[in-house]
């Protein structure tokens, strides 16, 4: 006896359960990078979306191919989840000319126009404007494109969300403000840098639509996420959620995590893990099993160690790509 | 060959991109029925509609970064900037997004889009309004940064900003804006990266920018009555630098006069002395490099010390003097 998890975007049970496949794979990715930076294997920093699977592949799953993303700096899962190849993202990671940005980019960076995806940024806030002008593209092109903007709650205190997001509005620009609020910005709680409880509020000063959602209940992210494609795609303009989450792991790889508590960390682990939580909703529903979620834990992990040789047998850049793509023809 | 103004050269050479090319529009502040605070898109909206000329709020990183995810996504915008000391605002998008999506990407996207903006001083409107940043985008690997003089150079080198797949940063003068020249009608392109020689002479090379141009054509006036014979080099392109006009230019002469209207202080005239003095111009110089450029001082707004924070004509014509007189 199995029974259907209704949803808006009417996702059918084996949607349901590649987007369950889609979280794992990307908590398994995240994982293997964290190991590789903490060994010193790879350089530079990374970003972890660890605990925040559900609000990337929640919302990333409503969108069609053609659609745009703009990714942030912790962007790995929205990316996974627009399609880009999980084998060029871990060779962008080692810096091999096989990556996604042919090596130049690094982890901040990642961005695969093929699939959609505008870009990562290394500067928070930097993809409101960005989002906006692709959302304009479509518009004047008249296309039924749409663009997701990723956010941070941290930049939501940048002077780009304000202008944006005005902008966007009185345009009736086709995009969707999605901000993943873990929390924190870096080291500063959110309740510390705003005076409001829900940043979604913000929405009403721009006359727009804004909710405030649990991100870490997939179906919740789905369900918002739709609302707010559909109403962009009608023409009718934008939409700002906020999708209330927890990274379980420090803002890049030097944090020691100092601003926090162990507690706070160990409460959203064991009562709010978007991926068990899930995986529990499934299993009540009948639509999967403890064995067969353990295949698709497999198979994920496959996947990762693939990427992993792919990475690996890839080559570093010549000397002489330092000095090229710097203008285009 | 007809003449028209600056203002209306770069007016010819937007209509003229934009009648051809449907992926052609030009956001900004107060473009559309006001014609933009120096009128250079006045009767634009009429033509081309409020979709393609395309006023915004005053949000200059929203303008900025909309020509950015605009020409990522398949459009070739064109943004003005009100005044060239707003691009504080829109920097970010400028510097760490514009110039640098091509190359972080791995070369897997172009920006097609220019940043058209007045500069420099003259007019009254001191310190907020008068600068002359060109230099804060001339240092940024992945701008093309272009400061034409006359009305021709300014619709030929925006046909070419227009036509380039990279972001361009297009430095127009307030001053210049009423300054006329001979303008061919149609479609014309002036390429990037390379000088004029606007004044042939034999005694001293003046490269000078933007305004400038036009004060050290009027000292060579002067100074030709004076039997000194100063040749005129305008680099027209910041980035990329016609060096080799530059250096030729020197060499023909033996003098070099660096003639700009930004700061001195870490401004483009310590580019152009750094190159004539790397090249091997600097072999053939009779004379130190001498620089004028502007005071190390915010712009006045009183009119005696405005004039005094740049370089003016007499300035231009006492230093080719005494350059000459130096033995």
């Amino acid at each position: 006896m199995t029974m259907t998890l209704v949803n808006k975007a009417g996702f059918n049970d084996q949607q349901l359960i590649e987007a369950y496949r889609k979280m794992c794979l990307i908590r398994l990715f995240e994982e293997k990078v964290d190991y590789f930076f903490a060994k010193g294997m790879i350089h530079g920093t990374t970003h972890l979306c660890v605990g925040q699977e559900a609000a990337a592949v929640g919302s990333g799953s409503v969108l069609r191919h053609s659609d745009w993303i703009t990714a942030t700096h912790r962007g790995h899962g929205q990316t996974i989840t627009k399609g880009t190849d999980i084998n060029k993202m871990m060779a962008e990671l080692f810096g091999k000319t096989s990556g996604t940005n042919k090596g130049k980019g690094g982890s901040m960076h990642i961005a695969d126009i093929a699939t959609g995806n505008l870009g990562a940024n290394g500067v928070v806030g930097g993809g409101y404007p960005i989002a906006c002008g692709a959302a304009l593209t479509a518009q004047m092109k008249h296309t039924d494109q749409i663009c997701l903007c990723y956010a941070g709650d941290g930049s939501t205190n940048e002077g780009s969300f304000h202008e944006s997001l005005n902008m966007a509005s009185i345009w009736k620009l086709p995009v969707v403000f999605f901000i993943e609020n873990n929390q924190y910005g870096m080291s500063g709680p959110i309740k510390e840098t705003v005076n409001i409880q829900d940043l979604s509020t913000r929405a009403l000063s721009y006359g727009m639509p804004g909710i405030t959602i649990d991100g870490n209940d997939l179906i919740a992210v789905i369900d918002a996420v739709y609302d707010a494609v559909e109403r962009a795609r009608k023409g009718e303009g934008p939409t700002l959620i906020e999708a209330k989450t927890y990274r379980w792991k420090g803002h890049s790889k030097s944090d020691a995590k100092k601003y926090r508590t162990r507690e706070e960390e160990e409460q959203w682990k064991t009562e709010r893990d978007p991926i068990a939580n899930f995986k529990a909703k499934l299993i009540r529903a009948g639509l999967l099993s403890e064995a067969e979620s353990e295949e698709i834990l497999v198979k994920a992990a496959e996947v990762i160690e693939n990427a992993v040789a792919f990475a690996e047998a890839g080559s570093k850049p010549d000397e002489d790509q330092l000095m090229t793509d710097i203008y285009a023809e | 060959m007809r003449e028209i103004t600056y203002t209306e050269a770069v007016r010819e050479a937007l209509s003229e991109a934009m009648r051809e090319d449907e992926s052609v529009f030009i956001l900004g502040e107060d473009i559309g029925i006001y014609g933009g605070a120096f009128g250079v898109t006045r009767g634009m909206l009429e033509e081309f509609g409020p979709k393609r000329i395309r006023h915004t709020p005053i949000s200059e990183s929203a303008i900025a970064g909309a020509a950015v995810g605009a020409a990522i996504t398949g459009m070739r915008p064109i943004f003005e900037l009100q005044f060239s000391d707003f691009i504080t605002i829109a920097l970010d998008q400028i510097v760490n997004q514009a110039a640098k999506i091509h190359y972080m990407y791995g070369g897997n996207v172009s920006i097609p889009l220019v940043m058209r903006t007045p500069g420099g001083s003259g007019t009254g409107a001191a310190a907020q309004h008068s600068q002359s940043l060109e230099n804060w985008t001339a240092h940024i690997p992945g701008l093309i940064v272009i400061q034409p003089s006359t009305a021709y150079d300014a619709k030929g080198l925006l046909h070419s900003a227009i036509a380039n797949n990279n972001p361009v940063m297009f430095y127009e003068h307030k001053l210049c804006y009423r300054t006329k020249g001979d303008v061919p009608e149609g479609k014309y392109f002036i390429p990037i990266g390379v000088a004029d020689i606007k004044r042939q002479g034999k005694d001293i090379s003046v490269i000078a920018t933007s305004y400038m141009v036009h004060k050290a054509l009027e000292a060579a006036e002067i100074l030709a009555k004076e039997g000194i014979d100063i040749e005129v080099v305008d680099p027209r392109t910041l980035v990329p630098l016609d060096k080799k006009t530059i250096v030729d230019s020197v060499k023909k002469t033996g003098r070099a006069l660096v003639v700009t209207e930004a700061v001195k202080r870490s401004g483009f005239s310590s580019e152009l002395a750094a190159v004539i003095s790397e090249e091997e111009s600097f072999d053939y110089l009779d004379h130190p490099i001498v620089r004028l450029a502007g005071a190390e001082t915010p712009i006045p707004y009183e009119p005696t010390l405005e004039k005094l924070a740049v370089p003016q004509v007499n300035d231009i014509v006492t230093a080719c003097r005494n350059i000459m007189a130096a033995k």
